[in-house]
């Protein structure tokens, strides 16, 4: 078995255990990677990566093997997004207006990373800012899917979604404002786990939109995407609006089952155009977890409708104010005009890609004196609508929903030029930020050869239930998979 | 511009004054971040990741600034709200690096409080209301004089936590407007939470200022005037400012809302070259930073455990030290010297002796040496032991005096130093006696015109004996032994 075919699991044992070095399992990974095309003549799946970093990271990482217990990640080479503060590579949003960047600090999740012993590996291609739904609005290229090149990997964590499908690493971190690591998980044929707000310190993620903003994982499977994120959890206070409670260790609800779970299936992620055999899929999983003794209840989320408009209106906003800061004051690109206010203008037209400018422009007009009641302070309110619907759907006895992840399975580079039709990619994956919940997608079988995504959504804090039903789906898709 | 000017359109005129302080707060660290406050130290050296906005930081507010704020807002009368939020005021500039300043908008920490800053003629006070105070954070400086061609930025001061004190416009004259401000400055000090010094810019006043014919009700339209270097500078500007109104208004013209900016060296104003209006500066709720929640208990502990005011200190003074009016004012107009003073007078018994003293020989040396109190030398214990001194006859009034120097510059305590260099008071007869029949001799001419009935003479011949006693005969002592000299 090659390293890279190994489980995040497997990797830790096998390096405590002395039968696998570091070193060779980033040499497996770099091997990996030229093997796929993972350069920018392919998939260009990396805004930044340097073969020697990953080995200085290998050679640094056996470090924690003094210790009495190894860390989770011990030997496990993990991919991370390119908005992930990082100390050695570049930490660029896929944009121009950072070119050049390194950050003088570490992101908490990169720190958490190194302490459990894995190896940041790369920094993953990303849509600009991760504005976008396709991996497409990068600066430094598009991203392919390496499981149908000619198709997107979605977005906006479409590198991290593609290292981890292409078999080069295990585990990525990607981040989500409205599904950016669920949706190109989906697309991809991996786990993607979007935790609670508040699960996982925003500590040196650039903010996008800081109140959807989460860190999220990507995983090969349930399991390694459950140990990512157990790594990085917990309260940072560095982040005012990271949670302080206990973390559970999520790996352990694999011993978990679905048997007795009420799991809700709301009729709003299912409408009539939804394509039939996305619906297929979805029912075959939701029959599975019946035949594991869960109940399946129909139930409604009634503001869903509302949960694009209002996405797109806080979303923006606050990205207009995060995004000020790319000034060409201090740092990134700046480029000189007439005086200070030419400068701006020269610095950010040509620092920032279309999408972005779009973004930052409808923010500014959100919030403008004289709108901000009729947009903003509206948005936030129907907001609290969406979020009480699922308040009150966990509150009745329904312990997860299941709805199906994308309308659409990976579409063609390029298909899709209106920016309205993109967005509508986040349809079924967006509710969950504006509520703050936790939500994951996990691969519930393929249409037409390209797989499909099914998500899991629970309660606030409600992790372990969700792993412990993907757990088991995953173990029921295995099994039939073999009979 | 003369006072005649002011005081005639005063006739017929009322000026209108709103105010608008910053006040830096005392905290160790800055407002959302670990940095140093310190002032003066080298560019950008007190920074970090958050207070520089480097991609991905994220403020973690200090909860000294936030108690600092709060013993501001009730030592202002407010009530402090359980529930404020935090905002960002969105707008570009250079020396704001996060292209936001995190303020406080339509919740601010508290609201509704007052205070008061003199009577009128019959005696009720003169208050002025505090329509709100909320935290926020300085932005850096922009340097535009040091390099040619360039601007520079320093943003050491990126971050540091401020409380804006916003006032009603109660205020109906450039003294009132400038009482305000000195009542407040003094608040501020007794409760310790800013340095309060307009020179290092730790506090800063931007007015709003109006003019309407008396008797009318409405408020005119007001101008905003900032750049204002000390509080006599407020005043002058709003004294300039009300007259450029009245003048406009006089000639049927009607006042432009707008920022004026005071210039101390030409004592003019003039419209400040930003385009007014074009400000949006689209708040919104801070979304890095939960709603700052004060649970009651911890409001009314902060309440418990204000430090006392100045009013409250000064009818203290006057109750239990008996000092009058001029005695108090003097004596609690800073708080560490009505600290000291207390220190005194508690140490010695003798609340009177110590007010003289302090007021006297304490304050004249403070203006001698250039010292203030906090850096004073001599501390209150030793203070007290040379009043003793002086009460149980051990040294002369005059003696005390030249002690008092020593203490100064040696720190030694006054015992020592009366015994090391001679000044305990000589009170036996002989030795005084001894020499009045030197001085005597030595001034016969003198001594002759006393003889025949020239008192006056008297203070002269006393004030050699003084001098060759080297300060240590008792005056009073003398005169009665001099008169004896002459009876016999």
């Amino acid at each position: 078995m090659t390293p890279v075919s190994r489980s995040a699991a497997q990797l830790r044992d096998d390096t405590a255990a002395g039968g696998l070095s570091p070193s060779g399992t980033v040499k497996a990974a770099i091997a990996r990677a030229r093997e796929v095309g993972a350069g920018p003549e392919r998939l260009n799946i990396f805004a930044w990566s340097n073969d020697d970093d990953a080995r200085e990271h290998a050679a640094n990482c056996l470090d924690q093997m003094s210790d009495t217990t190894p860390g989770l990640l011990l030997g496990v080479p993990v991919a991370i997004k390119d908005n992930i503060a990082t100390l050695t590579l570049p930490t660029t949003c896929g944009s121009h207006i950072l070119d050049g960047y390194v950050s003088p600090y570490e992101a908490t999740v990169v720190r958490k990373l190194r302490e459990a012993g894995a190896i940041p590996f790369g920094k993953t291609n990303m849509d600009e800012f991760a504005m976008g739904s396709s991996t497409e609005h990068s600066a430094y290229g598009p991203t392919r899917n390496p499981l149908a090149p000619d198709r997107v990997p979605g977005g906006s964590s479409g590198g991290s979604a593609a290292a981890v499908a292409a078999g080069i690493v295990p585990v990525a971190l990607g981040s989500e404002t409205g599904g950016s690591v669920r949706q190109p998980a989906s697309f991809c044929g991996v786990v993607g786990v979007k935790p609670t707000y508040g699960r996982v310190s925003r500590f040196g993620l650039v903010a996008f939109a800081s109140s959807l903003d989460n860190v999220g994982v990507v995983g090969a499977t349930v399991d390694d995407a459950a140990r990512g994120l157990h790594v990085i959890a917990g309260h940072d206070r560095l982040d005012s609006t990271s949670a302080d409670l206990p973390v559970p260790v999520y790996h352990e609800a694999a011993a978990g089952s679905v048997k007795g779970m009420v799991i809700g299936k709301p009729k709003e992620y299912f409408p009539e155009t939804l394509d039939p055999r996305i619906r297929a899929r979805c029912d075959e999983a939701l029959e599975r977890l019946k035949a594991l003794g869960a109940v399946v209840r129909d139930v409604s989320l009634p503001n869903t409708a509302m949960a694009i408009p209002v996405y797109y209106i806080v979303a923006p906003a606050e990205a207009s104010s995060n995004l000020a800061r790319f000034d060409g004051v201090r740092y990134g690109l700046r480029i000189e005009g007439d005086g200070l206010r030419g400068m701006y203008e020269a610095t950010r037209s040509q620092g920032f890609g279309p999408e972005v400018t779009r973004r930052i422009l409808l923010g500014t007009y959100v919030l403008s004196a004289g709108y901000y009641d009729a947009y903003y302070r509206k948005a936030q309110q129907v907001r609290t609508l969406i979020a009480a619907d699922f308040g009150r759907v966990f509150a009745s006895g329904v312990d997860l929903l299941f709805t199906p992840t994308t309308p659409t399975t990976a579409f063609r580079i390029g298909a899709i030029s209106d920016p309205y039709e993109m967005y509508m990619s986040d349809i079924f994956t967006v509710t969950a930020n504006l509520a703050g919940i936790p939500a994951m997608s996990q691969p519930i079988g393929l249409v037409d050869g390209l797989p499909v995504g099914g998500q899991f959504m629970a309660a606030h804090f409600d992790e372990m239930k969700m792993f412990a039903a993907a757990y088991a789906l995953e173990r029921a898709q295995a099994a039939q998979g073999r009979a | 511009m003369s006072n005649a000017e002011l005081d005639a359109i005063s006739a017929d005129w009322e000026m209108v004054v709103g105010l608008e302080v910053h006040v830096q707060l005392k905290t160790r660290t800055k407002a959302f971040c670990s940095c140093s406050i310190e002032f003066g130290a080298p560019p950008n050296r007190n920074t970090c990741p958050v207070c520089l906005a480097l991609p991905g930081a994220l403020p973690v507010l200090n909860a000294h600034a936030v108690e600092l704020a709060t013993r501001t807002s009730l030592a202002l009368n407010c009530t402090v709200q359980p529930v404020s939020v935090f905002a960002r005021k969105n707008y570009f500039y250079p020396d704001l690096p996060k292209g936001y300043q995190i303020s406080q908008f339509d919740k601010p920490l508290a609201t509704g409080g007052w205070l008061e800053i003199g009577a009128r003629a019959d005696g009720s006070p003169i208050r002025i209301g505090v329509t709100r105070v909320h935290m926020e954070e300085d932005a850096g400086k922009s340097i535009h004089d040091r390099y040619t061609g360039v601007s520079a930025i320093d943003l050491n001061r990126s971050g540091t936590p401020l409380v804006e004190i916003v006032s009603e416009p109660d205020m109906r004259s450039s003294e009132q407007a400038g009482a305000y401000l000195r009542v407040l400055k003094q608040i501020l000090e007794y409760i310790d939470v800013s340095d309060v010094s307009m020179e290092e810019g730790s506090l800063r006043v931007d007015a709003n200022v109006s003019a309407r014919r008396r008797g009318e009700t409405t408020l005119g339209t007001k101008a905003e005037v900032k750049n204002m270097n000390s509080f006599f500078g407020v005043e002058r500007a709003l004294e300039v400012e009300f007259i450029r109104q009245v003048g406009v208004l006089k000639a049927g013209g009607t006042v432009q809302q707008q920022t004026m900016l005071w210039d101390a060296t030409r004592n003019e104003v003039r419209p400040s070259r930003a385009k007014e209006g074009s400000h949006d500066y689209r708040y919104f709720p801070e979304p890095d930073l939960p709603p700052l929640v004060l649970a009651t208990d911890w409001i009314e502990k902060m309440r418990h455990d204000m430090p006392e005011l100045p009013a409250q200190r000064r009818t203290r003074f006057a109750k239990d030290y008996g000092l009058n009016e001029y005695g108090v004012d003097v004596l609690t107009a800073n708080p560490r010297l009505a600290e000291y003073y207390e220190a005194v007078a508690r140490a010695s018994g003798d609340p009177k002796a110590s007010a003289n003293w302090v007021m006297g020989e304490v304050l004249a040396q403070l203006k001698h040496t250039g010292d203030t109190i906090e850096t004073f030398r001599v501390r209150p214990a030793d203070v007290a032991e040379l009043l003793g001194l002086m009460r149980d006859g051990i040294v002369t009034q005059s003696a005390a005096k030249k002690i008092f120097i020593q203490m100064i510059a040696t720190g030694d305590r006054p015992a020592q130093i009366a015994e090391r260099d001679g000044l305990v008071k000589v009170d036996d007869d002989a030795q005084l006696v001894a020499w009045i029949d030197e001085v005597l001799a030595e001034m016969p001419a003198e001594a002759q015109r006393f003889r025949d009935g020239e008192k006056r003479l008297q203070g002269v011949l006393v004030g050699a004996v003084m001098k060759k006693s080297k300060g240590r005969a008792d005056p009073k002592q003398l005169n009665q032994l001099l008169a004896g000299r002459f009876t016999v």
